[in-house]
């Protein structure tokens, strides 16, 4: 049903309860354990194992580029080997766990979006609850749960797929040898660096599944709806990705 | 037995049901007519809690639907099964596990769900399609397995929103017998449509919704002879009043 005009600005005693509402349907459905936890596995097959491929090919070429790049940069300035460094720091800190996120962003904010919005214009939602199902244990907690641990996953992958990208590029294109590469990479690395890109995928993951979802369950109308519902599920994912982002780097570092 | 209580319901500024109050006898068919836009899918939502009154009462069984928490609406729609219009089968499902679903929800073992959802497909007639997608079935089949999945809940109550709307004579009879079947089996039904060929057919008692309440109520007989100018406008189909235009008014409130 859409209304005719937009709704009053709520108070802030209105707002304050609104919070409060939503966030005891979330604790609720967070506990209906037996509803999502059957749900977890295809969702996170869905959302993290099938976003791999995308996630690789990103890598691939962060990788060769920042070889490139790096090698550019320190030429005649900083020792080569530097690139190594420059290659792992940077990919496992911010270029895996942003870029990944960015294109999960699109990938699997705009896939839940799409998704649920059609189950609400086809008041398929509707039947979900007519049914004795409440919609965000059975849609929402599954999805985002999937995603929050499957960023993490998927970001890790693409680190490594980067960083051999990165030293295969640096051995064959720039005249520098695996030990000199390795010899930057260990030398600045530090394990923090690892889980704070971990950390950080998790929180994208969370963020572009709950964007995806709310955005998703709010269409109205047809068609259009579901598309804007789509593009703004991704408009707000990539948002809230770099919002965090700068979150983390002033939390952690 | 359902009662609905002087509900009003507005959209924004858009008033759909103004005071309207209506019995639900048991075992009965009752049917509600009016022009598309009327507020009779609305009217159903209110019934099965996916909607709120902005005031007045719905009863079922003399519990006040508005006044339950979650756990006695996901009871309350136990008792109730809802038949939507386009039928809002879960397009990622086949037509068993679509059915499965309600069943599942309630704790039924394995053999009792498999036997339910035999039995109710047999009553639909269409045995043997447990395995197909709803994107299979033509528009008919999937409004049949619509109510194969609310009556496999073995409701007291069944909700219909426009059972007939879009299928050719032969497959809308085929409903209407389908919905006598039903009330046979002891279900009380409350269908809304325009369809006055299907209303004459399925209903014990008609009621003319207009203005966002009800116009007129009453047997078959006496609907077909009744001298209100509304109702013989609606029956006979005539295009010459404001009845199949319901003007949109401003909220009072």
């Amino acid at each position: 049903m859409t209304p005719l005009v937009a709704p009053a600005l709520p108070t802030r005693g209105g707002f304050i309860a609104h919070v409060g509402r939503r966030s005891l349907e979330a604790g609720r459905a967070v506990a209906d354990v037996p509803t999502w936890a059957p749900l977890l596995a295809v969702q996170m097959r869905r959302l993290g194992v099938d976003s791999v491929p995308i996630a690789l090919f990103i890598a691939v070429f962060t990788g060769i580029v920042l070889s490139l790049l790096s090698s550019y940069i320190f030429t005649g300035a900083v020792p080569l080997y530097f690139v190594g460094a420059l290659v792992g720091k940077t990919i496992m800190m911010e270029l895996g766990p942003v870029l990944t996120g960015m294109a999960l962003a699109g990938r699997v904010g705009a896939s839940i979006a799409a998704e649920l919005g059609t189950m609400k214009v086809t008041e398929q939602v509707d039947a979900l609850e007519t049914l004795a199902y409440d919609r965000y244990s059975y849609l929402v907690v599954p999805r985002v749960l999937a995603a929050t641990l499957m960023f993490p996953v998927v970001t890790a992958f693409a680190v490594a797929v980067g960083v051999l990208s990165g030293w295969t590029t640096a051995i064959n294109l720039l005249d520098l040898s695996t030990a000199e590469f390795l010899r930057g990479l260990k030398q600045f690395y530090q394990f923090k660096d690892v889980w704070f890109g971990l950390v950080k995928s998790a929180s994208f993951g969370f963020a572009v599944a709950l964007m995806g979802c709310l955005r998703g369950l709010a269409t109205e109308g047809g068609a259009q709806g579901v598309g804007q519902s789509t593009t703004s599920a991704v408009v707000l994912g990539c948002e809230a990705i770099l919002v965090l982002d700068a979150f983390w780097a002033l939390v952690l570092l | 037995m359902i009662v609905l209580d002087r509900l009003t319901k507005s959209f924004g500024s858009h008033v759909v049901l103004n005071g309207l109050s209506l019995e639900i006898p048991d075992g009965q068919n009752t049917v509600i007519i009016g022009p598309s836009g009327a507020g009779k899918s609305v009217t159903l939502k209110l019934i099965v809690g996916l909607l709120e009154p902005g005031s007045g009462r719905v009863l079922v069984d003399d519990a006040v639907v508005g006044e339950m928490d979650r756990d006695e609406l996901a009871v309350l729609r136990g008792r109730i099964g809802y038949v939507f219009q386009f039928a809002a089968l879960f397009d990622s499902m086949t037509v068993a596990e679509n059915i499965r679903l309600g069943l599942a929800r309630r704790g039924h073992d394995e053999a009792t769900i498999r036997n339910r959802i035999e039995e109710s497909l047999a009553v639909v007639e269409l045995s043997g399609s447990g395995d197909e997608m709803p994107g299979e079935l033509s528009g008919g089949m999937r409004k049949r397995v619509g109510i194969a999945r609310a009556i496999a809940l073995k409701p007291r109550y069944i909700l219909y929103d426009e059972p007939t709307t879009g299928l050719d004579p032969v497959t809308a009879a085929l409903m209407d017998q389908l919905i006598i079947r039903t009330r046979d089996l002891g279900v009380t039904a409350l269908v809304v449509t325009h369809d006055m060929r299907s209303a004459f057919s399925i209903g014990d008692r008609v009621a003319l919704m207009h203005d966002g309440a009800i116009r007129q109520v009453g047997t078959v007989d006496e609907m077909q002879t009744s001298h209100d100018p509304l109702v013989r406008q609606f029956i006979e189909g005539r295009p010459d009043s404001v009845l199949l235009e319901p003007v949109p008014r401003r909220s009072t409130g």
